[in-house]
């Protein structure tokens, strides 16, 4: 039995076989600690150390010096957002971010109230992106950190980023952004956008999952975090711990491959996620869009299919196409998405969404095998559905006086 | 997301879709649930002279587990009389079907929808012999 076609690149991707290629040699040859000063095994792990380091400072055009190698955009993320609260809270305790962040962002920011901070979370538009003039409306002299993501994760709706740093700047506010769904598949350029702090993720741009980064600005204005994790003062201090040599290799091919490919790409892929909207909506009715599709991922795809659940959906894909859900059921919480709540979709078209992640190894075929199998699945399913009954009767389903149990 | 065989089947052959007409005299509809929460369950029955439930049906807008309850709700449901079909209780379905600990709470909108249904249809018959008295 063939495995099913993968298309849930926003959630992981397939290392690329390059990538394992140059990562291989640092296992068992070039094995060395890449902190050992004194042999040859060390200066080769740390040669294959910097060489990756400047392969990602050049795809953000930072500079190596600024580029800290982490466990993942997770531990970016809590080391930028508590390592500055720490690091300036003589300045200012107040953070602005966005409700639409990833997890790991918005967790860090209620850790950081519980001890003192004062949180804003920006609201955003239907379409998903962020109101500049409220961003700006909700500086303070207080503030001491923006942190607003470049790609979302489960929309993929593309924030202004250049704006935001320009007004960051104009305030003397440091600007986070986090950048793992973004690097690798729209430009970033941290000079340009007046980014300070920007993390990273090897596993969402066809490299290794376990490593990450996160960029620091050294220069106008220098940037100081207080670090997270002690030890032995690795990454000028900011992140001690031994590097784990062979992913970082990893994540700079990997980062290298994909900023080279980037423009093709992006064509190739929005042509693709544009043709499986078309055979969707071509094909079905009741299909919503969630989220801009202008200011959006090339890949990225998330759909509400009225009146089916998502994860019966699902349960009639998957031996067909690896995907995502927004319903509750699908979540860890038993929440639906708080990204689709955001956005003002509703709970009932949560439950009914699908995200797609079209992805470097996805073809047309795949796309046209994929639509087919959800519109018989989505048909059989609302066939099997009250909603859709109703629906079909006319009943408006929001007069409806729901027992809910 | 580890499903039993069970509830597999159920999803793939779902035993009794469909509708009565919930007009019927002999028909009581039971929905239970709401969209907000991600989980319908619309289940009917026809009741003949004797009480006997003789036919049921169901439609589910919910995920998998939801969708297997509701349809196994129905298997029960057919042959037995209104005082029997009161006894069918959630826990039995979660056995039948294995449900892990997250999805019991579909078992427990099945169980619900059943007494709904029962409870329209006896409403229905309280209304039939009212009328009746009234002439």
């Amino acid at each position: 039995m063939t495995k099913a076609i993968y298309m849930d690149n926003n959630a992981t991707t397939p290392v690329d076989p390059a990538v394992l290629e140059a990562m291989l040699p640092y296992f068992t040859e070039k094995f060395g600690n890449a902190a050992s000063r004194n042999h040859a095994y060390g200066w080769e792990a740390e040669e294959g150390v910097e060489h990756a380091r400047a392969q990602i400072a050049q795809a953000i055009n930072a500079d190596p010096k600024e580029i800290v190698f982490t466990s993942g955009a997770t531990e970016s993320n809590n080391l930028a957002l508590k390592g500055v609260a720490q690091m300036y809270r003589e300045k200012g305790n107040h953070i602005i971010t966005v409700a639409t962040e990833h997890k790991c962002v918005l967790d860090s920011a209620h850790y950081l109230e519980t001890q003192g901070a004062r949180v804003t979370y920006l609201d955003v538009k239907p379409d998903g992106l962020i109101d500049l003039a409220a961003l700006e409306a909700a500086i303070t002299p207080e503030t001491i950190l923006i942190s607003v993501m470049a790609a979302n994760n489960e929309i993929g709706v593309l924030q202004p980023i250049a704006e935001i740093g320009r007004i960051a700047r104009a305030h003397g506010v440091l600007f986070h952004t986090d950048a793992a769904q973004a690097l690798g598949k729209v430009p970033l350029d941290v000079q340009a956008m007046h980014v300070d702090l920007m993390s990273m993720s090897a596993h969402k741009v066809y490299g290794p999952k376990g490593v990450g980064a996160l960029y620091v600005r050294r220069k106008n204005p220098r940037v100081r975090l207080e670090a997270q994790l002690h030890g032995g003062g690795h990454e000028r201090g900011m992140r001690s711990g031994t590097l784990y040599v062979p992913l970082i290799v990893g994540f700079g091919a990997a980062v290298e491959l994909a900023v080279a490919g980037m423009t093709e790409e992006a064509e190739r892929t929005r042509n693709l996620r544009d043709r499986l909207l078309a055979n969707l909506t071509g094909g079905l009715a009741e299909v919503q869009v969630n989220g801009s599709l202008e200011h959006r991922l090339p890949g990225n795809l998330n759909l509400s299919f009225a009146f089916v659940e998502g994860e019966a959906l699902l349960m009639g894909l998957n031996d067909t196409v690896a995907l995502s859900s927004g319903s509750a059921c699908t979540s860890a919480s038993l929440e639906p998405s708080y990204v689709l709540k955001a956005l003002g979709v509703g709970d009932e078209l949560a439950h009914s969404s699908l995200r797609f992640g079209i992805g470097r190894f996805n073809t047309e075929a795949d796309v046209d095998r994929v639509s087919e199998r959800i519109i018989a699945v989505v048909n059989r399913l609302r066939e099997m559905s009250p909603l859709w009954e109703m629906h079909q009767e006319g009943i408006d389903l929001k007069q409806v006086a729901w027992t809910a149990h | 997301m580890p499903y039993s065989d069970k509830v597999i089947d159920h999803y793939n052959n779902p035993r009794n879709i469909g509708s009565l007409d919930k007009n019927d005299d002999s028909v009581g509809t039971g929905m239970v649930g709401a969209p907000e929460c991600g989980d319908v369950m619309k289940l009917q029955i026809r009741v003949n002279e004797q009480g006997v439930i003789e036919d049921a049906k169901f439609k589910t807008f919910g995920c998998g587990s939801a969708i297997a309850s509701s349809s196994l709700a129905t298997e029960y449901l057919k042959g037995r009389t209104l005082e029997e079909a009161l006894e069918i209780k959630n826990t039995d379905i979660v056995r039948e079907l294995s449900l892990p600990p997250v999805k019991i709470h579909c078992s427990v909108l099945a169980e619900d929808a059943i007494r709904a249904a029962i409870a329209d249809y006896q409403q229905k018959q309280k209304a039939r012999a009212h009328d009746a008295a009234q002439q």
